[in-house]
């Protein structure tokens, strides 16, 4: 499947904030690479080089896909709307859901196009069926908000099936070649009506081949399966505990999905002889492991996933394990790239960075910690403790949880995540945030807990100030 | 490459035959009695960040006069060369302007104790600037011809807290270069302790060559992966040699050599050498070396501007009837000007490192011309005189803007207290933008026979500290092959331990006459 779809495909540029000063024997290189996608329009990335800067921007440079319309790249999308049993009590959220898609499908941008599934046991093509794709204009989206109509509670729930047939119709002969295809699920409840490896095959099958942010709405849905489809289609996952909130998100998601702009793009790594990947996760905007994610290509080199990219900026945290080198020696440890498929067998560079190694006998440089590293490394710990802290307290650990929450206070209120420190005084009461000092709550709302666990991934990026308290240490 | 800070030297230092007074290495004369220590045999302790430990204390000098080249009566063109006292010579500073004596209240009192012996009348004999405009610095006796250290009291150490320096590989006395690159010279009589042999091999000086440029087909480190465009190797990943890891050029009448050493990833050193001719068509040689200040940022790109800066406005001058000494000071501030507008220019943006420095760098710069040896410099880099004749002393022409020798000079501390202090090796004198006021120090001499001057970073003198040990350090054919002379001094350093960048420019005295006399 292929790739970039404007006359003018965004620019990419990659900058590299490593520990790249290692003491003699020192074997781990940790660097944050940070991906800014620009579009096509504009020139530059905003870059301004870094401790540690290798910046370099392409132009993806793609061949005119000749949309029909004003200029957006070719997309599909479908909506997957949940119409269990469940939805209809309180019957506000059946109501809720059409309005949002209502607001979804207005949100469409001319030429896009889309598809609405009903979701039950069984997934149920509303509009426009027959197995194809709407192309958005005038006409269509009328006529699919009139065939919204039909979207009435009454079934079982089995989401692997809605994620097939959404597969089916992104994928079928209507959408372009180079579109970037995208879904938008949501569920009240669990996936009741079919065994969890279902859903998981589902995922497996569908997995690169779309991306998909799911919501939950109200407080009945498993916090874990909703965050676990948008894992692994390299979506958004989010709770909206009110229906009334569902048109507004749902506006909002469209409207991201529509800012895409290229479509599988893959974060490519080369490593050295000897060299070993530790990790590599996704940190910014949110903490997304991808270390199991890796298809390899070619000697020491691999690819991991990131899905479609529109005006954005993330940040990915790599660890890697380099064989020994003495003082004085300097060796790359990492070569990170933005490639996607040509479709051709042959990848585009999008862009690239370095990571490097630099044995030093100079304490100061090698015990010196990047803030960019320090920052992150501190915020996938924030989601750790979260979900560890909420697991305890279902369990009934309450020392457990206490630790691990007030650990969590503390990574918040230090790392600036607001945020988050905000949805965590809902679970606990703060006694002193700087040293982690919490107390649970007794009672807690469903939706209090379930945001918190939702949103545990949520992070934030470094801060200016933290930069200058740290470069005091050195 | 120069660190405004390292670790302080904890070992005991040599002292004083006479009084017992301790002494620095290097030194000329006993700080207390003025007892002459210049042909005293070398001290082993040479290298300042290495802590020796209690019991290795060096031999005390011995009781040999200084047997110093008298100047000669006339110069080049038979004018006749008057005789001035050391201290109407001393340095040049910033600006031109004379110091005002005030400035330094006990810079008599500290120098002449840190270094009497002005009466004795040792060459070599300054020579006296012809230009009126050559600002000396008044009523400073010292070293003749080396100009006292200025800033008394020294202003508090600009430097950062140190960072202890891990003694990972401590670097070795002195001990007989090996491998081709010495092979065959002279140097198995020098004064060198017996030393365990080095561990680890320093493959570079096996192949003395310059480093083959980036962008070959095999990777040296795994001679099995090719190399990608940004230099490293696609299948080990190792860096590839770069084009100053190793540097070395050949005139005529000089030639210089700069190596990355073997504990640091890059060469932060630079040099310049040329060749002019005065305008009555005699010889002019221009040496310059930089050591870039690794504590600052892009020190690379400070020492490579320097030395360019100040070598081309010494090939300007030299030949528009400019005294030697007036064009070493302009030397200086015009390389002072390259890096300060280094800072301007800015590198990428480093918001994440907010405590930049500007780009620093120290230099030193010799010019042989006219009869004449003119050193500049400013920093810790320094410049040596070693007569042909190996039964003369050899000399230090230059005193380093270090913490520990501004201590010293102006009798705050002793040599022992002063370089007991973590901050002793720390410069406190540097090109760059933010150094606090620039003192290029400048001073001629006038040898009476034949010999070289060798221009180093501190790279070379810190396993050649000693005077005695750096002129053993110098091949016997030093005056007949400059080039090979550079290489076997890298090579002393590189066996040495290498610990930081080397750089040396050997220039012979006088010009060799099949020189670029006309040039």
């Amino acid at each position: 499947m292929a790739n970039f779809a404007k006359p003018k495909g965004p620019q990419f540029a990659v900058e590299v904030y490593s520990n790249e000063h290692l003491p003699e024997g020192g074997r781990e290189v940790n660097a944050i690479v940070t991906v800014t996608s620009t579009g096509g329009g504009t020139t530059g990335g905003g870059t301004t080089g870094g401790l540690a800067p290798a910046t370099a921007s392409t132009d993806s440079g793609g061949p005119d896909a000749g949309g029909p319309d004003a200029g957006g790249p070719d997309a599909a999308v479908a909506i997957m709307v949940d119409c269990s049993g469940s939805m209809d009590y309180p019957p506000t959220k059946m109501r809720g859901a059409r309005d949002a898609t209502a607001a979804a499908i207005d949100a469409l941008r001319d030429g896009v196009r889309f598809a609405v599934i009903a979701g039950t046991h069984v997934a149920k093509e509303i509009y426009p069926g027959d197995g194809r794709l709407a192309v958005a204009d005038d006409r269509t989206r009328a006529a699919a908000r009139h065939a919204l109509r039909r979207l009435a509670a009454g079934g079982g729930t089995a989401i692997g099936t809605w994620l097939r047939l959404a597969d089916r119709l992104l994928n079928s002969a209507d959408a372009p070649e180079a579109a970037v295809r995208h879904g938008i699920l949501l569920t009240d409840g669990r996936n009741e009506h079919e065994a969890p490896e279902e859903l998981q095959a589902a995922l497996d099958s569908c997995a690169g081949r779309y991306t998909c942010d799911a919501r939950g709405v109200g407080t009945d849905w498993e916090v874990k399966e909703v965050t676990g489809i948008a894992s692994a289609l390299l979506g958004s996952a989010d709770i909206v505990a009110d229906p009334a909130g569902l048109a507004a998100d749902f506006t909002h998601l469209m409207e991201t999905a529509m800012g895409k702009e290229i479509a599988d793009v893959a974060l490519r790594l080369w490593t050295p002889l000897g060299a070993e990947i530790k990790y590599v996760k996704q940190v910014a905007p949110t903490v997304e492991d991808l270390t199991g994610r890796r298809t390899p290509v070619g000697p020491r080199a691999g690819d991991y996933p990131t899905g479609s990219w529109g005006d954005e900026s993330r940040d990915y945290h790599v660890c890697v394990e380099v064989p020994d080198a003495g003082i004085g020696q300097e060796m790359l440890a990492a070569r990170v790239s933005l490639v996607i498929d040509r479709g051709d067998g042959t990848v585009q560079n999008l862009s690239h960075g370095l990571v490097r190694a630099v044995w030093t006998d100079d304490l100061a440089a090698s015990t010196a910690i990047n803030p960019q590293v320090a920052h992150y490394t501190g915020q996938a710990e924030l989601a750790q403790v979260i979900q560890q802290g909420l697991d305890a307290r279902k369990s009934g650990d309450t020392d457990g949880a206490t630790a691990k929450l007030g650990r969590a206070v503390q990574l918040a209120a230090g790392s600036g995540n607001a945020d988050t420190a905000r949805l965590l005084a809902k679970v606990v009461d703060v006694v002193d945030a700087a040293t982690g000092t919490v107390r649970l709550k007794a009672k807690v709302e469903d939706a209090d807990e379930m945001t918190l666990e939702t949103r545990s991934t949520k992070t934030v990026r470094v801060t200016h100030a933290k930069n200058v308290q740290h470069a005091q240490d050195t | 490459m120069s660190q405004m800070h390292q670790v302080a030297p904890g070992s005991p230092r040599p002292t004083c035959p006479g009084c017992a007074e301790p002494l620095e290495s290097g030194d000329l004369f006993c700080g207390a009695c003025g007892y002459e220590l210049s042909a005293a045999p070398a001290q082993q302790d040479e290298h300042p960040t290495v802590a020796i430990g209690p019991g290795g204390v060096p031999p005390a000098p011995a009781d040999t006069p200084v047997e110093w080249p008298q100047a000669r009566e006339v110069d080049s063109s038979d004018v006749p060369a008057p005789v001035h006292l050391p201290s109407d010579l001393a340095g040049t500073d910033s600006g031109g302007a004379e110091l005002p004596a005030a400035a330094r209240p006990s810079s008599s009192d500290a120098s002449a104790a840190a270094m009497p012996g002005t009466e004795h009348s040792v060459p070599p004999v300054p020579d006296a600037p012809p230009v009126a405009d050559v600002p000396g610095v008044p009523g400073v006796p010292g070293v003749p011809g080396v100009p006292p250290m200025p800033e008394v009291p020294p202003a508090p150490a600009p430097v950062q807290p140190v960072q202890p320096v891990p003694p990972a590989q401590p670097p070795q006395p002195a001990q007989a270069p090996s491998g081709p690159a010495v092979a065959g010279n002279g140097l198995d009589d020098f004064d060198e302790p017996s030393t365990p042999s080095r561990p680890t091999p320093d493959p570079r000086t096996a192949t003395p060559t310059p480093t083959p440029p980036a962008g070959l087909k095999l990777c040296v480190a795994c001679r099995a992966g090719r190399v990608d465009r940004d230099g490293y190797c696609e299948r080990c990943g190792h860096a590839q040699p770069r084009e100053r890891d190793h540097m070395e050029q050949e005139l005529d009448a000089v030639a210089a050599a700069s190596d990355r050493g073997l504990r640091h990833h890059r060469n932060e050193d630079a040099f310049a050498v040329s060749a002019t001719a005065l305008p009555d068509g005699s010889p002019a040689v221009v040496a310059v070396v930089c050591d870039g200040v690794s504590s600052a940022t892009r020190p690379d790109e400070a020492s490579v501007a320097a030395a360019r800066a100040a070598n081309e406005s010494l090939l300007a001058a030299l030949p528009r009837e400019v005294h030697p000494q007036q064009a070493m000071h302009d030397a200086i501030i015009a390389a002072s000007e390259a890096v300060n507008s280094l800072a301007a220019q800015g590198g990428p943006a480093t918001p994440h490192d907010p405590q930049q420095n500007a780009p620093a760098c120290t230099i030193v710069a010799s010019v042989v011309a006219g009869g004449l040896l003119v050193v500049g410099w400013v920093g810790d880099s320094r410049a040596y005189w070693v007569p042909a004749d190996r039964s003369v002393p050899a000399a230090r022409l230059t005193e380093d803007d270090s913490w520990a020798a501004q201590m010293v000079a102006a009798g705050l501390m002793n040599e022992a207290e002063a370089y007991a202090d973590e901050r002793a090796h720390a410069i406190t004198g540097w090109l760059g933008a933010d150094a606090y006021e620039l003192e290029p120090h400048t001073a001629s001499f006038k040898p009476d026979r034949p010999g070289v001057v060798v221009v180093c970073t501190d790279g070379l003198w810190n396993y050649a500290e000693g005077v005695e040990e750096m002129a053993a350090a110098v091949p016997f054919d030093a005056t007949q092959r400059p080039l090979h002379s550079a290489q076997v001094l890298v090579g002393h350093a590189l066996d040495g331990g290498g610990h930081d960048n080397v750089t040396v420019a050997v220039l012979p005295f006088p010009v060799a006459s099949q020189g670029a006399g006309s040039a």
